[in-house]
């Protein structure tokens, strides 16, 4: 019987993983108590992405999620889609700010000044809204083609940097959309672009995952080669994990928009 | 100009990252090639005569490795004939010996006196091993691999689940392929005989 000690120990642990984490989550609480008051519900949402980020690579779970395809598709909802989700609702940077050390808040401006400012272009590179949205579904496919998932399923490096991107990527993507408040370098989009980007990524995510749930043969034939983590039928293991790319995946989009009406409901009743 | 060069960037990016990871894998194979992928040849088990086996007692020559259980219907005895006609095909001519470990995932069921008779039913060239479960959790975690067993029937008869693969190493015990249930033993053959040849 696996008891709850078994369940939280990381099957890979991986310290850049358990250092970015427990960083955020540092840093978040010194904010806090330095006096930001991001409110319950921001905090809320805030901890939980983290934490939710946390649970699917640094417990057993992850163990799940290497040898189950819907275990990973499940994994990368909550890396892509659900984890940044909730850490970018909360817009955390004033908090984050807050509590970072004075000699980190003033590193941009110090001697490493090129280097921000070179990574400050490739920022908003990235966050312009078609790339933004083409990287966001297009990392889902990259790491859904067949060959490519054999190698990043079959090398731990390539694992973990898959694991990566997709967190970057969702932050990033997230961060577009929920972006408000004091202006900052990530481009601001108008809410009615912003919904238009959402609806956007929908039909390619729910094209592949149909895709996947409906096909006949079975597509990722690394879960067979490496075994699977208990006995499944390939193909029922194979529909589940489409259902999961198809549709929380593009419910996402839906929440996101709905949200972001809200908050332009909100500015125009601020506004009376 | 300069608004191309913005878009064109991230694709780059991609089509750098799609090319590495071909490079990765290798090309040059018929089957898949793993060189980089995967660890050396490492463990430490208990052979067919009940003495502990390791990977220093398999160097000098190239090793294919296959995680598997005396009691499977399909999966197992498929491979081991694939991989038996294979080392057949690929070992005529050849100065090397090539051989084949049979690591069964199943040890409340196999004793090396049962995998002996059973991997002496395919090949010379074929030996059993295994180990407890916390040794081989390890050994195929070091593979990418796993394991898992079904509730026993009413005869006290489980499946498990288990790789279907067959990870090939060099006569140094480094990793240069995998054998996948739907490579042809033609393909198999082939990347034998190049993986003895160095």
């Amino acid at each position: 019987m696996t008891t709850l000690v078994e369940w939280l120990r990381p099957w890979e642990p991986s310290a850049p993983v358990f250092i970015a984490c427990a960083l955020a989550v540092v840093i978040y609480a010194a904010g806090m108590m330095r006096g930001a008051r991001p409110g319950f519900w921001p905090a809320l949402s805030y901890f939980a992405g983290v934490g939710l980020i946390y649970a699917v690579t640094q417990t057993h779970y992850d163990y799940y999620s290497q040898f189950l395809f819907a275990a990973h598709r499940l994994q990368h909802l909550i890396l892509h889609h659900l984890g940044p989700f909730l850490i970018a609702l909360s817009m955390p940077t004033a908090v984050l700010a807050a509590g970072l050390p004075a000699a980190v808040r003033r590193l941009p401006d110090g001697g490493l000044r090129p280097f921000f400012r070179a990574l400050r272009v490739v920022y908003r590179i990235l966050q312009q809204p078609f790339i933004a949205g083409f990287l966001f579904v297009g990392l889902i496919y990259f790491w859904l083609t067949p060959e490519i998932h054999f190698d990043a399923m079959l090398s731990i490096d390539l694992y973990w940097f898959m694991n990566w991107t997709m967190v970057v990527d969702g932050l990033l993507f997230w961060w577009l959309i929920f972006e408000r408040g004091d202006r900052g370098i990530t481009p601001r989009l108008s809410p009615g672009r912003r919904i238009l980007v959402l609806a956007l990524i929908m039909p390619p995510q729910i094209a592949l995952g149909a895709y996947i749930t409906f096909s006949g043969q079975n597509l990722f034939e690394i879960y067979d080669v490496c075994g699977r983590a208990f006995p499944i039928d390939p193909m029922l293991d194979q529909q589940i994990g489409g259902l999961i790319t198809w549709i929380p995946a593009a419910m996402m989009s839906v929440a996101a928009a709905i949200i972001v009406l809200a908050f332009r409901l909100e500015r125009d009743d601020e506004k009376a | 100009m300069k608004r191309l060069d913005r878009r064109l960037l991230p694709r780059l990016l991609v089509l750098a990252l799609g090319l590495l990871l071909v490079a990765c894998g290798g090309r040059d194979y018929q089957t898949k090639g793993i060189e980089g992928l995967l660890p050396d040849l490492a463990f430490q088990l208990t052979g067919e005569d009940g003495e502990t086996l390791t990977e220093a007692d398999l160097a000098g020559a190239p090793t294919v490795m296959f995680f598997g259980f005396t009691h499977c219907p399909d999966v197992c005895p498929t491979a081991m004939a694939r991989i038996a006609a294979a080392t057949e095909a690929a070992g005529k001519g050849l100065d090397s010996d090539l051989q084949v470990l049979f690591v069964s995932v199943d040890p409340g069921r196999d004793d090396p006196q049962k995998l002996a008779r059973y991997t002496d039913f395919f090949s010379d060239r074929v030996s059993g091993a295994t180990a407890d479960v916390e040794t081989l959790r390890e050994l195929t975690k070091r593979y990418r691999a796993t394991f898992g067993y079904d509730e026993p029937n009413e005869f006290g008869d489980y499946n498990v689940s288990h790789s279907s693969a067959m990870y090939v190493f060099d006569a140094d015990g480094n990793a240069r392929a995998l054998f996948r249930p739907s490579d042809s033993v033609a393909a198999m053959a082939a990347d034998l005989r190049r993986i003895a040849e160095g």
